[in-house]
């Protein structure tokens, strides 16, 4: 029975503890109508069989383990040192729950503090919570907060179109039932000075995304101006890894800074597990979601750790609490902050300086290339946008099938006037080796020189 | 200021670092380098700067003060803490699954996308609902969906004032909170005296909301542990008052086999991959919350979910699978597709157990009983019927122990190597403890268990202070809550606020 220890003996001991004479008797409760259904499942398996199988299957995804892969939007491949999963494994850490009981959690709760810590740094702000569910979710959450610190008498939300449409959709989905109104990101083609003179009295927040969802490093000066002037709250959505070379969010002015923490040591995965970040400034901590740790003494008068402003949360509050979240991404938090502990203060800068190079060495040879354009009318961190001399699918098709490379991001998809552009994210993970490759391979597809069966790649 | 600095248990990493030390070595570049405009740059990043093994020893050293399943008996109630299997653990780090991109294309993900496809099939049987989204990353993010459902299902039909939810007091605090978010109000229902929801009660809540009224949300079994009795009763009460019917899943381990909630009349539930199926709870996270229901809600479901795009064209072929969004989707909750490392860890799970999955629900039930059997007769217990998979007692005896408290038995149970269970929730209980043992421990780990609250009811008379002082051999003694709140240091120090003062 699997994980299930009991001998029959056991069960007939216990059994007679209770009183009963079988364990099917313990469900009287159950209305017998619907009582034991049957389960219309697999026969069990073993432990052996189960990873066989599921190996098997596995094999049936293309995985960066064995291409090479220029895609981002979101999601990237950098480097997690050995050292994140052998503490990512420690049973004393991803088997343990909710920091409840301070006395038997100060692991979990110290490094939630040290996580909290360094987020802060990155983004230059005052505090941040113990995570959200991912990067999309984050940003929905800034909204409520935005709302709540204009005490509900603001409906307006600006979001930049250069935002990753997924967190736009999810902000838009937390919010269908509330007097919120989104503007800004419609047309998909607002710049930055036209959001800043959207800006009035009733905006309750700005959000734009930093670098943004094209990889481009825009200027806030405008909008952080304007914001301020009429009391707008900025949100900026950034990439932790950009944050380590690139002026912190905070520095520009942002009041709120979210985004998607998965490049910190923590693997694609086909999108999840991931880890939403969310840092203020002072004035807000009392307003944010989800768990928040902080220093004291025990009773000893040693340093100690424990969850604070606990009032805030459901559990408390229940219907008057600004947001539900319970279970959290805690074991994100941890692979984020054993990361970033790991790759250091220098390793963290290399890192970055890695991406930027990389990317403009390939952004530069791809615009060599006759048919191909790089925009590079601002400046870019690690992803640029390629104008291809065919659709972006088809492109992408010929990458995978003779050269072994995942493409860029199709930005037709979500923006209309982005037809065959294609988002490529160049980090410290691909080779000169593979660049070239890449720009080799669009250079052939572009000149329709490739034919079935030739394959350029090996593995 | 205070004078002398309290000592900590392990330095912080920012203690630890030495200015110049290296960590992880990365490699020199391999292309032509790019000018990076100074303008556009930070000047300094306040980080740590630690070499590897120290980082390694400080991580060990932390989790070494951590309580675990892997270590020890961890019955906190309503949070299902079973054994979380190795194996799932490797198969959610195959590079099959743990490096592909969430937006490569369909044709290179049909492993991921089958898996997902499968694990959609099996919640939906078990529950008996017609479909599922796995997008929710929680139980309350599954929660959330269900409702935004429940109200885009009345204002589709054109019934737009229906905006309260029925929440009984028993209620996890995410049911009320979820309500709220989705911008609809609850309303709360008081229990009867056997922890059941009061029809009388309900039936004029159903009458006095009738033209208003959403829906209803339930946990079952009840966040007491037990089986509400007139469940199916409850579900007409709401229906023909115009209401859906919600069911906090959190309790699923006391189902599996038992009852599907679809087939009790049910319209949509939320399952926590986190609980019932082994994903393990990670320090607080991250979890999985598939949303179920039946074909009236089915269009709304969040979205995208995976389904077949083409069947096979014969039996050895596999179906193409796909991405697909209901056509009234109460839209995306989450960037990508969900929690994928977790539906991986479920789908092993579930087929490590296949069609022996009621067994897991029969063993749960039986060692939370086990235990009420044993303690009966020396703590209260609010009801005295047969529990689900966990049981509520209350940890107090007002008289032969006054000034003993539920959290004094919990942090005495710490002495005795244990996790104590869930204080204080339900919040309709007197001094709550809720006991959920779960099907993994066996009746060895369960005796010593009884055995320790047994003396701990006589210490509690015998020599209170013991429980008052407790606990007194983990690596810190009780915290000060109020002094964390009062001063809010959320950061290592120095914080900038205070570095900025100093200069
Ligand atoms: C009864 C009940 N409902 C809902 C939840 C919320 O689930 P989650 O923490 O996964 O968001 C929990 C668990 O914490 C619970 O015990």
């Amino acid at each position: 029975m699997s994980y299930i220890p009991h001998t029959d003996a056991d069960r007939e001991a216990m059994l007679k503890a209770i009183g009963v004479d079988s364990i099917e008797a313990l469900f009287d409760a159950v209305p017998e109508k619907h009582r034991f259904p049957v389960l219309d499942l697999p026969d069990p398996m073993t432990e052996m069989e189960i990873a066989a199988e599921m190996e098997a299957l596995s094999r049936f995804n293309v995985s960066a383990s064995d291409y090479a892969i220029f895609l981002g939007a979101g999601a990237y491949h950098h480097y997690i040192p050995s050292l994140v999963n052998h503490m990512l494994l420690r049973g004393e850490f991803y088997t343990a729950y909710t920091p409840y009981q301070p006395e038997v959690s100060q692991g979990t709760l110290q490094a939630i503090f040290e996580f909290q810590t360094m987020i802060s740094r990155l983004t230059g702000m005052d505090a941040a919570n113990a995570s959200h569910y991912d990067g999309a979710t984050a940003l929905a959450e800034a909204v409520t907060v935005a709302m709540a610190a204009h005490r509900d008498k603001r409906q307006k939300v600006i979001f930049s179109p250069t935002i990753h449409p997924h967190y736009r959709e999810v902000a838009r989905t937390y919010h269908q039932n509330r007097a919120v109104k989104f503007s800004g990101d419609r047309s998909g083609t607002a710049t930055m000075v036209d959001l800043a003179d959207m800006i009035d009295d009733n905006t309750a927040m700005i959000a734009v995304q930093y670098p943004n969802f094209l990889g481009q490093i825009e200027d806030y000066t405008e909008i952080i101006k304007a914001a301020r002037a009429h009391g707008t709250l900025v949100c900026i959505v950034t990439d932790p890894v950009a944050c380590a070379l690139l002026k912190s969010p905070g520095e520009l002015g942002a009041d709120i800074v979210v985004g998607e923490g998965q490049g910190l040591g923590i693997p694609m995965s086909f999108g999840g597990p991931y880890l939403g970040f969310f840092a203020v400034k002072n004035e807000h901590v009392r307003r944010i979601a989800g768990r928040i740790v902080g220093e004291t003494v025990d009773g000893d008068g040693r340093r100690a750790y424990v969850m604070t402003l606990r009032p805030r949360e459901q559990d408390i509050r229940r219907e008057k609490a600004s947001s539900n979240i319970c279970t959290n991404q805690g074991l994100m938090a941890l692979a984020a902050c054993v990361h970033m502990t790991a790759m250091g203060k220098q390793g963290m800068r290399r890192v970055a300086e890695l991406c930027w190079h990389k990317a403009h060495y390939a952004a530069q040879e791809i615009g060599k290339l006759k048919g191909f354009s790089v925009d590079t009318t601002r400046p870019f961190f690690k992803e640029f946008v390629v104008t291809c001399p065919k659709p972006v699918s088809e492109i992408n098709d010929e990458l995978i099938y003779h050269f072994g490379i995942i493409g860029g991001y199709d930005l037709g998809k979500d923006f209309p006037t982005r037809e065959n552009q294609m988002l490529l994210c160049v980090t410290e993970m691909n080779s000169k080796d593979e660049i070239d490759m890449l720009v080799a391979g669009l250079r052939a597809i572009a000149a329709g020189e490739l034919h079935d069966g030739d394959h350029h790649h090996h593995h | 200021m205070e004078n002398s600095t309290p000592q900590p248990l392990e330095k912080t990493s920012y203690e630890l670092s030495q200015p110049g030390r290296q960590g992880i070595r990365l490699p020199d570049p391999d292309v032509p380098l790019t000018d990076i405009p100074a303008d556009l740059c930070r000047t300094d990043l306040d980080f740590p700067e630690m070499g590897e093994l120290d980082v390694v020893r400080h991580f060990i050293k932390l989790s070494q003060f951590n309580y675990s399943i892997d270590k020890g008996f961890y019955p906190l109630g309503s949070c299902t803490m079973k054994y979380n299997p190795k194996i799932n653990e490797d198969m959610a780090r195959l590079p099959g699954y743990a490096h592909v991109h969430p937006l490569q294309s369909q044709g290179t993900t049909q492993g991921a996308l089958a898996l997902m496809y499968r694990l959609q099939e099996w919640l939906c049987e078990i529950s008996g609902f017609d479909a599922v989204s796995i997008q929710p990353a929680a139980g309350a993010h599954g929660e959330f969906a269900g409702i935004l459902m429940i109200r885009k299902y009345h204002i589709d039909r054109g019934d737009v004032k229906r905006t309260k939810i029925l929440v009984p007091d028993s209620a996890h605090g995410t049911n009320p909170a979820t309500t709220s978010m989705a911008g609809l109000q609850a309303i709360e229902l008081p229990s009867d005296k056997n922890g059941d929801v009061d029809l009388d009660v309900l039936r004029k809540a159903c009458e006095q909301h009738k033209e208003e009224l959403a829906g209803m949300m339930i946990t079952v079994p009840s966040t007491l542990g037990v089986f509400e009795e007139h469940i199916v009763e409850i579900i007409k009460i709401v229906h023909e008052a115009g209401g859906l019917m919600y069911m906090d899943g959190a309790n699923m381990n006391a189902l599996l086999g038992v009852a599907k909630p679809g087939e009790l009349g049910f319209d949509v539930m939320h399952y926590n991959l986190h609980k019932t199926f082994s994903t393990p709870h990670g320090g607080g996270g991250p979890g999985s919350g598939p949303v179920v229901c039946n074909e009236k809600l089915a269009p709304f479901r969040p979205g995208p979910v995976v389904e077949i795009i083409e069947e096979p064209q014969d039996e050895d072929d596999a179906p193409l699978y796909g991405w697909v969004m209901p056509d009234k989707s109460i839209g995306r909750l989450k960037a990508f597709h969900g929690n994928f490392g977790m539906h991986v860890r479920a789908y092993a799970y579930i087929s490590a157990y296949g069609s022996d999955l009621p067994k897991v629900t029969h063993y749960a039930v039986l060692n939370a009983n086990y235990i009420r059997a044993r303690l009966k007769g020396t703590y209260l217990m609010p009801f005295d019927r047969m529990c689900g998979h966990e049981l509520v007692i209350e940890g107090h005896w007002p008289d032969k122990a006054p000034g003993v408290h539920a959290l004094d038995i919990s942090k005495r149970l710490m002495d005795y190597n244990f996790h104590p269970p869930t204080n204080y929730f339900p919040l309709i209980v007197p001094e709550a403890l809720l006991i959920e043992p779960t099907e993994t421990e066996s009746k060895e780990v369960l005796d010593s268990f009884i055995e320790a609250m047994l003396k701990i009811a006589e210490e509690a008379q015998n020599n209170p202070d013991l429980l008052h002082s407790a606990p007194h051999i983990t690596p810190v003694k009780r915290v000060d809550e109020v002094k964390a709140a009062k001063d809010l240091v959320l950061c290592c120090r120095p914080t900038h606020i205070e570095s900025a003062e100093a200069q």
